[in-house]
């Protein structure tokens, strides 16, 4: 193999998993080591400039960075990342004295955003600082699009999710509720520099069986979760179904537990394996005794005079990967209310087809997947308005590069010149066996949520399941992280070949052997690299027999041992910072240190 | 000294050898040795050994006398005995230890200094009464623990950190051995735990005592440009004379081997080893050839290293002084202390 080229801010991030996955790329052992001092607000700010919502995102995220977190792959369960981020918020002080300045002069150029989703948010929130003037159409009377209206209140608090769009909204944001935007031609015509649809995928999808006629006691679950957060709907039936079991279907299940539902039932189509909603979503439901279902698919309605009767189902047998059934029998379930969660789509019947934005034969937008500009130059599209339903963190991340999109589009640059990730490697030495973070392995297992006790939890829908960590569980789950940003940096000049690293690595990472393709390579290592996931790190060649220091990113604990027992600090421990640049800004400037 | 123990966190494919420890379990103490020293590689190289033969920690019993490689012992094998002796005792208390408990798995640890300056009275003795052990010299040519004054193992014109060199004729622990009839004798390098694991295990199976003598640079005072025992001097200077397979006895193995053109030596416990290459007309049971091989490489300036010489016909300690069979600690007490009649008895055989 080539020697790996750690100058490249890939390769260091790749070996930080969680930031890695986070399509934010938030810094999240940077945040977790500023919890574990006590810095709260500096923890929540550096949340904020990646991820924009972080007491929201605390409580709601999908947190792709948690399965993706190395802890998992030595102890079983990753670090809490998400409950942390939460924390965090939590325990902040204040922050208005640390917020982006707005400039008083604006830049006189003006920006259109339809829909007060996050998408739409976080654009406001990074052209703000820059003198842009931003305007919010939305359609409901309240901003934050479906963290408002479909997440319920006892997962996110109206009062956590209010004080993080006001942070956007005071930056002067000209936010127009109750202000639905039925033309794009029109709104194109009044004098926008630019535009960025986050109009959301509001539109559920509908289940066409025989019987669905006739009733109002069959709900689309999306819009049955807004008519809860808005008010209008109160109750429910006792015996309610809810077909599907994605993420929508856990709100719903779980929000009529508290409308009045005694009898519930998710019903799915496969087995568990290959639902769509996540492990500790399902867990949640189930700990409120709702009942999942499997092997379940729909086959009619039964509704009398305007009443639901119930339902019938096939049910099924799925072959070895879930790909063919065969029915082997019906049932009838009874129920009094049916709710769809099968899924939502978005839907733009306020887009006059003649104006250069294009859509594709499914009639969604073709949006350039860097740039997310449509392919009229100056209609950009994001959140789950641009390639359907993702979720909060990816709206995010659309955000922020759109809006670097629109900054260009404004002053003239080109949309597709994209400003290059950054990084700067600092060296942790303090001294001959000490290091400026905590690199002792902590043996503490994952700490549990606890939850507000069962009987009290459906008083008011709106109260909050989740108690957040004590101030002793924080404790011992920041000590689970691993520091996977304090990166083994190796030198191979000044290796002397003494095997010393070798022998101390706990986790048999590292091997010194005659060079090879990757495939062989990964085969002849102190233990086999078997996860084709994670890097192999290959040096220059040793100067004293030429072969190489090779070492397998997978399981390393970042203990810096191998740094402490090498003689000639050809391994050191030196902490990546990757430097994301934001609309308006070169993170390289930032660099400090050459890598 | 490391700040942290070694984390508790192990790799999730590791294997476990048929007591069902993995290699984890051989470990010890943190090495409190420089970084970089050869001693702690052997360490290493010593708990492979250990984990792969399936030693049971309570069964083996570490032994040591003083000097950074006397150390070492506290860093493999927790589970284990030991006794850190006086210096330059540890063949002596060892012989002691082994007439009294000969069920048990002895290996003794020394540096050059230890076993070839004050003990090596201690030394040689042990060799003649083929004490079973595995008795280890890490060589590093100089008294580390005191600050790298030169030790016997110093080559001529080997030079000191500062720079003047050594003007004394060496001792070579290996020509010693061979000298007066040590049983099983072999040299490796600490930089090839390739090598040193199958000599190691070897030398556990042998039937009497196992004398190998291992290069250990000593980073901190013996690791320069003018030191004959260097990391990159031993580098450019080994030769490897053999080529050594250890195969366990397990008999299915045992008889898929074909032995057609290959030398092998099966051991005291029904182990062999297989000689996968040797120089032509070396015989390692021919302790005549190998003396003369040896010192003919070795004045032009070879570190000649391999199982050099193994001898599996000598009767150890206990075999010759036809003791019993039963570790002392497992006799009845009237029996171990006859009494004064007896006592008397005997004493009175002797007038
Ligand atoms: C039941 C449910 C639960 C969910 N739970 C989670 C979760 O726990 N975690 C997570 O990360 N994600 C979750 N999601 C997904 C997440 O809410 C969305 O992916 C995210 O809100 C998308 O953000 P957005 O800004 O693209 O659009 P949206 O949040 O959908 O906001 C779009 C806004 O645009 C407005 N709008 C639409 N058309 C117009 C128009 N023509 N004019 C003006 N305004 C308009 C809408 O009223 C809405 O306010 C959930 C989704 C659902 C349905
Ligand atoms: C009776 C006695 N004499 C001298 C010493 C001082 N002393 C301690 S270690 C040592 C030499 C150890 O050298 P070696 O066995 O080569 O071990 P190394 O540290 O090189 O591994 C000496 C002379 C002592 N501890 N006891
Ligand atoms: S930091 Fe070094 S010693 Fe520790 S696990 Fe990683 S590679 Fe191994
Ligand atoms: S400890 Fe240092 S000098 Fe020794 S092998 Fe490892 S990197 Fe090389
Ligand atoms: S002084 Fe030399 S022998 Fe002793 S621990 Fe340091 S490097 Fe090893
Ligand atoms: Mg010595």
């Amino acid at each position: 193999m080539k020697p790996t080229d750690v100058k490249n801010p890939d390769y260091y991030h790749k070996v930080v998993d969680c930031q890695w996955a986070c399509p934010a790329h938030t810094n999240v052992p940077e945040y977790i080591r500023l919890i574990a001092q006590g810095e709260y607000t500096g923890a929540y700010m550096l949340n904020r400039e990646s991820n924009v919502f972080p007491a929201i995102l605390g409580r709601t995220c999908d947190r792709p960075c948690e399965p993706a977190c190395r802890r998992e792959r030595i102890d079983a369960k990753p670090v809490a990342i998400c409950r942390l981020k939460r924390a965090a918020a939590d325990l902040r002080g204040e922050i208005a004295h640390l917020m982006p300045k707005i400039p008083a002069k604006k830049n006189d150029k003006r920006v259109a955003c339809i829909g007060a989703g996050p998408a739409s948010l976080t654009v406001a929130n990074d052209l703000m600082p820059l003198g842009y003037e931003v305007t919010i159409f939305e359609k409901l009377d309240e901003p934050g699009g479906l963290m408002r209206s479909n997440i319920p209140s006892f997962r996110l608090p109206e009062r956590v999710l209010s004080e993080e769009i006001e942070l956007i909204l005071n930056m002067g944001v000209d936010a127009r509720f109750n202000t639905p935007v039925e033309s794009m031609k029109e709104l194109l015509a009044s004098g926008f520099d630019a535009v960025f649809v986050g109009s959301g995928a509001p539109r559920g999808k509908e289940l066409n069986l025989p019987g669905r006629a006739g009733t109002e006691r069959i709900h689309i679950g999306i819009d049955w979760l807004g008519s809860i957060a808005f008010g209008h709907t109160t109750s429910v039936g006792e015996r309610v179904l809810i077909i599907g079991v994605g993420n929508t279907a856990m709100d719903c299940c779980r929000s009529s537990r508290r409308l009045g539902g005694k009898d519930i039932k998710v019903m799915a189509r496969r087995p568990r394996e290959f639902f769509k909603a996540s492990a500790w979503e399902l867990e949640d439901a189930e700990e409120e005794q709702v009942e999942i279902l499997i092997n379940y698919a729909p086959k009619s309605f039964k509704v009398e005079n305007g009443v639901v009767k119930g339902m019938e189902f096939d049910q099924l047998v799925w072959d070895a990967g879930a790909k063919n059934s065969q029915t082997v029998g019906t049932v009838f379930l009874p129920a009094d209310d049916v709710i769809l969660a099968i899924g939502q789509e978005n839907a733009f019947p306020w887009i006059e087809r003649d104006l250069g934005i294009d859509f594709d034969k499914w009639d969604t937008p073709i949006v350039d997947p860097t740039t997310y500009q449509s392919t009229r130059p100056g209609v950009f599209f994001g959140g789950d308005a641009a390639f359907g339903p993702k979720n909060i963190i990816w709206a995010v991340e659309h955000g922020h590069q759109a809006a670097i999109s629109i900054h260009n589009y404004c002053h003239g640059n080109s949309v597709t010149d994209r400003p290059p990730f950054g990084m700067n490697l600092v060296s942790q030495k303090m001294g001959i066996s000490e290091w400026s973070y905590g690199n002792d392995y902590a043996p503490v297992t994952r700490q549990k949520m606890t939850h507000v006790d069962l009987k009290e939890r459906f008083d008011k829908l709106t109260i909050e399941v989740e108690l957040g960590f004590t101030s002793d569980q924080i404790a011992k789950e920041v000590a689970r992280c691993l520091n996977c940003d304090v990166e083994t940096h190796f030198t191979a000049k000044r290796c002397i070949e003494c095997d010393a690293c070798i022998d101390v690595c706990p986790v048999q990472c590292l091997t010194i052997t005659r060079n090879g393709e990757e495939e062989d390579l990964r085969t002849r290592l102190s233990a086999p690299a078997v996860n084709l996931t994670q890097s192999l790190y290959v040096s220059e060649d040793l100067p004293q027999t030429g072969r190489i220091m090779a070492k397998d990113e997978d399981v390393c604990v970042h203990c810096g041992l191998c740094a402490e027992r090498c003689p000639t600090a050809a391994w050191d421990m030196q902490k990546f910072e990757l430097l994301i640049s934001y609309a308006g800004e070169e993170a390289c400037a930032n660099q400090h240190t050459a890598a | 000294m490391p700040s942290i123990a070694k984390p508790v966190a192990r790799h999730p494919s590791l294997e476990r050898n048929s007591l069902g420890l993995t290699i984890r379990d051989y470990e010890g103490s943190m090495s409190t040795l420089c970084a970089g020293c050869g001693h702690d590689s052997i360490t290493a190289a010593i708990v492979r050994t250990l984990w792969e033969i399936s030693m049971p920690p309570h069964r083996l019993v570490k032994m040591s006398g003083i000097g950074c490689s006397s150390k070492t012992p506290a860093y493999f094998v927790y589970g284990a005995h030991g006794f850190n002796s006086a210096h330059g005792r540890m063949p002596t208390i060892t012989t002691g230890a082994i007439a009294a408990n000969r069920e048990l798995t002895y290996i003794g640890v020394s540096g050059d200094g230890d076993s070839l300056s004050i003990g090596i009275g201690h030394m040689c003795h042990a060799i003649r009464r083929n004490v079973k052990m595995v008795y280890l010299i890490e060589n590093n040519g100089v008294y580390g623990l005191t600050k790298g004054q030169f030790s016997a193992s110093a080559d001529v014109g080997s030079k000191s950190k500062r720079g003047e060199a050594n003007r004394m004729l060496p001792i070579d622990p290996v020509m010693l051995g061979l000298s007066i009839g040590a049983t099983f004798v072999a040299r490796s390098f600490s930089g090839d735990k390739e090598q040193l694991v199958p000599i190691l295990k070897a030398a556990f199976a042998h039937r009497g005592m196992a004398l190998v003598d291992v290069i250990s640079p000593c980073v901190t005072f013996n690791d320069h440009s003018g030191s004959t025992k260097s990391y990159l001097y031993t580098r450019k200077h080994e030769a490897r004379a053999t080529e050594t397979d250890f195969v366990p006895p397990a008999t299915e193995i045992l008889a898929s081997i074909s032995t057609n053109g290959v030398t092998s030596v099966t051991m005291h416990d029904g182990s062999v080893v297989r000689f996968r290459s040797l120089p032509a007309g070396y015989d390692p049971t021919d302790r005549q050839k190998v003396m003369s091989y040896l010192q003919e490489r070795q004045s032009s300036g070879e570190i000649v290293t391999g199982l050099l010489f193994a001898d599996e016909t000598v009767a150890d300690l206990h075999e010759a002084n036809n003791t019993c069979d039963a570790p002392l600690n497992d006799l009845p007490y009237e029996k171990l202390c006859p009494g004064a009649e007896t006592l008397n008895w005997l004493q009175d055989e002797f007038r």
